[in-house]
């Protein structure tokens, strides 16, 4: 059994760390925040440089072809840089859309400019409330021109093109790819303003169809994407624990350390038991994703679930363990108390995941 | 990454399979093998003859010296033998804490000869070994245990008691640890010894669980002698010694006990909530899925540590969250499961309730799950302390001699 990356990942994920740590401050994230700018574009440029935004994505198609174990150890570094940059968005979604559904011409078309940075993505998939599913699907493409409202979109407002879930003109749900160019937008104002989001309205825009798929299709990009971002919300809640952990060991109160209080140990190791066995339910889906395995869905579930519990419970137990500094505009812990939030409620939320995952159990344990 | 075993793995897994299928029962069907109430003179001999059998077969103390009978295996085929005869139906319950604690700790401190006359014997299941740790003043603060032991001649005279001794009762030997100087502060006036445990001046009690079981004991020692060549490591020293045990203690990482998931959303199929089975309601729904991905979290934590394991590396106590998340998965999950019977889950009637009265037997014996071999607190107080590095209580009983520290009424 080998059940942990490669020394090269491992590699690699150091390279990514220290490059994130010098390069993503804090003050470079807050940048995004107080809306000086929507996204860290020169950063965005030099990962783009890097090759990490194709990581997974074939050499024949531009990309680096690390495969996906490479692109989930960048993702777990993204997460616990909280970076400012449309990764997910152009990296699991649309990518990974156009990868697994589109025709040969589309992936030739398509994404060697998305690896190369020159192209952002996104996908455009929520109409307002609920979670993602076929009868939720108001926008339609007809004859080929697609009409309807997308919102909220993560980098919606900055991404070039859209991978849209719309319905087909039988009515089904499926997969279209749209150039944003001449669409309507506006950003809006969420929880996480250090990514962008925006609304999309869609007026006969052309649009070309992603594979013949339907539903089936915008759930394998859901599965497969939920395990990149479980990797990236185990990088947030790993962030958070640290963070606690310094502050812990450095605060003071009643003489001691705050950190040899058995309230704040405790807090402490119940975030870590929920990180490590979320760090395991994402690497077991980062086997799945790189052997491709039947099993994919059932461990995509398990990953999202696992992995959206320790980052909510870090972020907001990390402010817990800083008191009152924590609540503070100026400390960070919020941008991971938001990003947390960002991450859990964008590609469907922990109910919508939980539910997915008894499904597929009873569908496994029937068979 | 990838689940396969290196070519020596696999071969030694088709080895240990073999001998177990020639050998044992598979496991059939999903009825649980439960703990037994109490391991009786039946069960002894026929834990005694698979300890012969498997030792006689090269598979018991894998990991030990070639001296003793070992094979001088890596850890890594120890845990491919545990998942094989995790598939078979085996006695067990006899063995666990000798070889897995008592012996270990003499063949780090025991001479040589002691070790010949004791190791295999041990091995071949011909003599039971317990340890006697806990005491009624010492359970999680173990240090502050108060049994002493007083110099005369070449012996030592011991007094006191212990408890929740597993197997006591049936063991011929036992690990001990007491208090040879109560003038110095807790952790330095212990020493450590091993003993017969039919020495005259012994007298075992079973202790009567909450669960109905009656596997721990009382065991009292009124001016039991021991040789001064019995004692493990200097005098004084015993603390340290206690810890060789202890760490051997974290490395046995507990099975799995039912109900598991699975068993519950067996159980959600067949009882209903209005009027529809329960796997359809989304509480149920909720709660299934949150315990799925902890058990899996589990079970993929593992893999990872069989991995650092097959690499060589040796686990350490980050290791704790095995037990600490478990055991209250368990507790929750066997009382989740009597919540969805509802009335019926108050039957206690094997043959007339779900899932063969898993449920109702895992509520009763999941409370000592979370308290033997480290409580959560105590494990939670390892991975803050051990694993994040946060700083120790403070301990207002460090430096002071242990016959000057306050105790309590219990």
């Amino acid at each position: 059994m080998n059940f942990d990356f490669s020394d090269d990942l491992k590699q690699l994920r150091d390279q990514a760390r220290r490059f994130l740590s010098e390069r993503c401050t804090p003050a470079v994230v807050r940048r995004s925040l107080d809306g000086e700018e929507t996204y860290a574009a020169d950063l965005w440029r030099e990962i783009a440089e890097m090759g990490w935004i194709g990581a997974a994505i074939p050499e024949a198609f531009g990309g680096a072809g690390l495969g996906y174990e490479g692109l989930c150890v960048l993702a777990e570094e993204m997460g616990r840089a909280v970076a400012p940059v449309p990764f997910g968005s152009t990296a699991y979604l649309a990518a990974e859309a156009i990868l697994t559904a589109g025709s040969d011409a589309q992936r030739r078309e398509y994404l060697p400019k998305l690896a190369d940075g020159s192209l952002i993505g996104c996908l455009a998939l929520a109409e307002g409330n609920g979670n993602p599913e076929p009868s939720a699907i108001h926008a339609r493409a007809v004859d080929g021109r697609l009409t309807g409202a997308k919102w909220p979109v993560p980098d919606g407002g900055v991404a070039d093109i859209a991978v849209v879930v719309a319905r087909d003109d039988s009515g089904q749900a499926s997969l279209f790819v749209a150039d944003l160019k001449n669409v309507r937008r506006h950003d809006l104002h969420t929880l996480d303003p250090t990514r962008n989001h925006a609304r999309l309205d869609f007026d006969a825009t052309p649009v070309e169809r992603l594979g013949s798929g339907g539903w089936g299709a915008v759930q394998r990009v859901l599965d497969r994407a939920a395990i990149l971002f479980a990797f990236e919300q185990v990088g947030g809640a790993d962030a958070c624990l640290q963070m606690a952990r310094e502050y812990a060991l450095e605060r003071y109160a009643f003489g001691r350390p705050i950190g040899s209080f058995q309230a704040i140990k405790h807090k402490l190791a119940d975030m870590y038991v929920a990180l490590e066995l979320a760090r395991s339910n994402a690497y077991y889906g980062a086997w799945a994703l790189g052997a491709d395995a039947t099993d994919l869905p059932l461990a995509a579930a398990t990953a999202r679930v696992s992995a959206t519990e320790a980052f909510h419970l870090a972020s907001k137990e990390n402010i817990q363990t800083h008191g009152g500094i924590g609540f503070t505009w100026a400390v960070d812990c919020h941008l991971f108390y938001r990003r947390s939030k960002q991450l859990g409620l964008s590609i469907g939320s922990a109910p919508f995941w939980k539910d997915r995952l008894v499904d597929l159990l009873e569908t496994r344990n029937a068979a | 990454m990838d689940f396969n075993d290196t070519p020596e793995e696999a071969a030694f897994r088709a080895e240990a399979r073999a001998f177990l299928q020639a050998n044992a029962e598979p496991k059939a069907g999903s009825r649980p093998v439960l703990r037994q109430s109490g391991v009786d003179v039946e069960a002894v001999k026929r834990c005694k003859a698979w300890q012969a059998k498997k030792a006689d077969a090269g598979f018991a103390g894998l990991t030990w010296p070639k001296r003793f009978g070992g094979k001088e295996a890596s850890p890594i085929l120890q845990v491919i033998y545990n998942q094989e005869e995790d598939d078979f139906v085996v006695p067990r319950g006899l063995y666990e804490i000798g070889l897995g604690m008592c012996i270990p700790t003499m063949m780090a401190y025991a001479k040589p000869e002691q070790l010949d006359r004791y190791v295999r014997p041990a091995l071949r299941g011909e003599e039971v070994w317990c340890q006697l740790f806990s005491e009624p003043a010492g359970g999680s603060d173990l240090a502050a245990l108060r049994t002493r032991a007083e110099r005369d001649g070449d012996e030592w005279i011991v007094n006191g008691q212990k408890i929740w001794t597993s197997g006591a009762h049936l063991s011929d030997f036992g690990i001990i640890v007491v208090r040879t100087d109560p003038n110095v502060p807790k952790h330095e006036g212990l020493t450590f010894f091993f003993l017969d445990m039919k020495s005259p001046g012994i007298d075992i009690r079973p202790i009567h669980q909450m669960s109905g079981a009656r596997h721990f004991n009382e065991v009292f020692f009124t001016d039991v002698r021991v040789p001064d060549g019995q004692r493990l490591g200097a005098v004084g020293q015993g603390w340290k010694v206690s810890l060789t045990t202890l760490m051997n203690e974290r490395l046995a990482v507990g099975d799995v006990q039912r109900p598991e998931v699975d068993d519950l959303v067996e159980l959600s199929r067949k009882v209903r909530i209005d009027g529809k089975p329960a796997i359809q309601n989304g509480a149920v729904r909720e709660r299934i899925a949150e315990w799925h991905a902890r058990s899996q979290g589990l079970k993929f934590t593992r893999f990872r540590t069989m991995t650092a394991l097959s690499k060589g590396e040796t686990p350490g106590p980050e290791n704790s969250i095995h037990k600490l998340v478990n055991a209250s998965k368990l507790q929750d999950i066997a009382s989740y499961g009597l919540d969805l019977m509802g009335a019926g889950g108050l039957v206690v009637d094997d043959d007339l309730v779900e899932a063969y009265g898993m449920f109702q037997a895992a509520l009763l014996s999941s409370p000592s799950s979370r308290i033997a071999g480290g409580s959560d607190e105590i494990l939670r107080n390892i991975i803050a302390e051990r694993v994040l590095g946060l700083p120790s209580d403070i301990r207002v009983d460090k430096n002071k001699p242990f016959n000057q520290v306050a105790t309590g009424r219990r």
